[in-house]
């Protein structure tokens, strides 16, 4: 296992030089940081300032600087804002990762949870129930969603809160969180949850249709133990695979979720970063995303290894 | 408990039937036989003949949707109609079963030891050092060399017959009245084949155990079993003790079977027998006799193709479902190839 961790750790470090090379050539090619200074009346002006920033210099050399100050967490400066760009990151970060993990966490129990019990009662009315439900879930837009949600439990019954994550001086975790919490987590998860509940009542039945379920139940072992030892603890490897991949689909939904909800995290500095030109913002957002997607990439690869004796050994 | 004379299991008149959209499946229609301790009972047939179902239905472990009726008992208690709570303490303790495929019937993300060790814990109050005894205990009956090691292994680190030694293991773990083998040993090769069998052996010697052992080999069964029985389209066709069954078998499928064994005295260029046609369907059974439309010796149109032959005493222990079963002549070497059909291919049955 100790031999199985360490190369994937190692695996992920020239994945993700490469990936933070890819961006910043994007970056670099298409937005250019002095690009407000075009209209200046003296064109040397830009000129100055594409020296002062190292712009003229080769796309290496600054790939180089630039992974250097990234690798200590410092970005630079906007050009458009003058804001430390790792600032404006960390406080986006913030609260993105709430959303994301307590997203992440809640549509893994439900979808487990859903999955397993349509698989177990294949064919019961709730099976149907929850097959109806996931399509509607995959099939409709996550912004519609969100905006009749907030119709619904925000305006009219007031039951719940659509604006950030906070309001007025409350802070950490408590009730105020609580009530904004399930609509922001709610739009952003509804489509996965629909479709990892899909994955998982699949695999769950392949698991239970098994020869292994079979020797466990000849074994006089309760149905209980049979399917939540012996059939999910197999179903879960597949399981764990969607979920890592859809971790990116997770960060995309940000943006529109972050926008409906008005939260100031990832997803709102990704849509002012490109609204605006910010060439440093978007590359440190890049950089962020993509190391969070390999990151995320690595656990699961890791829970492989921890779920699948036949991984970890080869 | 039992006296030497009564049968640890019966089964008497055992239907399973399985709903299709094409119509009920009769996978197993009407099969009667007992086991008696220290028995082994051999049952053959083709795939699909109702075989495995037939033991699923006695562990009560088919679908839902299978339909099953008769009786199966258990030291003269009756099984078929008890609730899976109430079937529980039986399997695995009572009656345990062995699966054909130990790779896929074994657990691939648990540990061997562990897998074993948990039928005890099922059934027993065993656990710590104890348990570990006893999981190594087993694992060296069963001929497992290093079994403190291989315990803590996966399944996937074992060689297909170590891992079907590992499962025998575990049906053995708390000695069961009745061992079921499905197939034990038609995953494996020749040699190890007999490694297996001779493990079975041994385990019964030890554990006096009725074993019902389900094949389509008949050399399997030719080594270990002391009774056979032949299952043709969810029927028993022929029982008899197994010297009886291969020396003089009264049912043209049993004669064909035997027929299509690959001989070590026979000429390498000669062809391996076959039964002519397949298997017939279990949604529409043929009129008669089942076999009518597959045996040279049927009388058709007459008697085998529209009444079904009972199961009738041919002589003591022996017993075969067909019109003919007195009139057909012994079987002998040069018999073999004409018992078969005549009919020569280069095709395994």
């Amino acid at each position: 296992m100790l031999t199985y961790s360490i190369r994937r750790v190692a695996y992920s470090i020239p994945v993700l030089l490469i990936a933070s090379f890819l961006l910043f050539v994007f970056v670099r090619t298409t937005f250019d940081p002095t690009a407000r200074l075009a209209a200046s009346r003296d064109p040397q002006v830009r000129i100055r300032e594409q020296q002062r920033l190292g712009l003229d210099d080769p796309l290496a050399t600054q790939y180089g600087r630039w992974l250097k100050g990234a690798a200590q967490g410092d970005f630079g400066k906007s050009e458009v804002t003058r804001d430390e760009v790792s600032k404006t990151i960390r406080r986006g970060m913030g609260n993105t990762l709430q959303l994301i993990l307590i997203g992440a966490a809640v549509s893994c129990v439900i979808a487990l949870a859903v999955g397993v019990y349509s698989a177990v009662r294949q064919y019961s009315a709730l099976d149907y129930t929850f097959t109806g439900l996931s399509y509607i879930g995959v099939a409709m837009p996550p912004f519609w969603f969100g905006l009749i949600a907030i119709q619904f439990f925000a305006v009219r019954h007031h039951w719940l809160l659509s604006l950030g994550l906070h309001s007025g001086d409350s802070q950490g975790f408590d009730l105020d969180y609580l009530r904004h919490l399930p609509l922001p987590i709610a739009t952003l998860c509804v489509q996965i949850v629909a479709s990892w509940s899909r994955y998982e009542r699949a695999s769950m039945l392949d698991a239970l249709n098994a020869d292994y379920v079979r020797t466990a139940r000849a074994k006089g072992l309760r149905p209980r133990k049979v399917i939540l030892k012996h059939a999910l603890r197999n179903a879960l490897i597949p399981f764990v695979t969607v979920v890592a991949l859809d971790f990116g689909a997770l960060f995309g939904g940000l943006i529109i979720t972050e926008q409906i909800f008005s939260i100031g995290g990832m997803g709102r500095v990704f849509f002012s970063a490109i609204q605006q030109g910010d060439a440093y913002v978007l590359e440190a957002w890049m950089l962020v995303a993509a190391v969070l997607i390999i990151f995320f990439n690595l656990v699961a690869d890791l829970l492989y290894g921890v779920l699948d004796p036949r991984i970890r050994l080869s | 408990m039992t006296s030497p004379l009564e049968p640890v299991l019966e089964v008497r008149d055992l239907h399973v039937t399985f709903p299709s959209d094409d119509g009920d499946v009769h996978a197993v229609a009407g099969m009667t036989f007992a086991v008696h301790e220290n028995e082994t009972l051999g049952i053959v047939g083709e795939s699909g003949s109702g075989k495995s179902v037939t033991s699923m239905a006695v562990l009560g472990l088919l679908p839902r949707s299978a339909k099953v009726t008769g009786s199966v008992k258990l030291h003269g208690h009756e099984l078929i109609g008890l609730t899976d709570a109430e079937m529980q303490p039986i399997r695995g303790e009572q009656i345990a079963m062995v699966f054909q495929d130990a790779l896929t019937a074994l657990n691939p993300v648990f540990k061997v030891g562990d897998q074993i060790a948990e039928a005890i814990k099922v059934h027993h109050d065993v656990s710590g050092p104890d348990l570990e005894r006893r999981v190594v205990g087993l694992l060296e009956t069963v001929g497992i060399p290093n079994p403190k090691d291989r315990a803590g292994q996966y399944p996937h680190e074992f060689s297909g017959g170590m891992r079907q030694r590992a499962m025998i293991a575990m049906s053995i773990a708390n000695e069961p009245a009745v061992l079921i083998a499905d197939e034990p040993t038609t995953a494996l090769d020749v040699t190890i084949q007999a490694q297996v069998l001779e493990v079975f052996e041994r385990i019964q010697e030890r554990t006096r155990s009725s074993v019902i052992l389900i094949t389509h080999d008949l050399g399997v069964v030719a080594g270990t079993a002391d009774r056979v029985v032949v299952m043709y389209a969810g029927r028993e066709v022929e029982m008899a003790n197994v010297d009886d069954l291969f020396y003089n078998p009264r049912h043209p499928y049993t004669r064909g079977l035997l027929a299509s064994l690959p001989r070590v005295d026979g000429s390498r260029l000669s062809r391996l027998n076959r039964i002519k046609g397949q298997p017939p369907s279990l949604i529409a059974v043929p009129s008669g006799c089942a076999f009518h439309p597959r045996c040279d010796d049927a009388e058709v149109p007459g008697r085998c193709d529209l009444i079904r032959p009972e199961l009738r005493t041919i002589e003591q222990r022996h017993r075969a479902a067909c019109h003919f079963a007195e009139q057909l002549p012994p079987l002998s070497t040069t018999d073999l190839s004409a018992a078969a059909g005549g009919e020569k291919t280069t095709d395994h049955v």
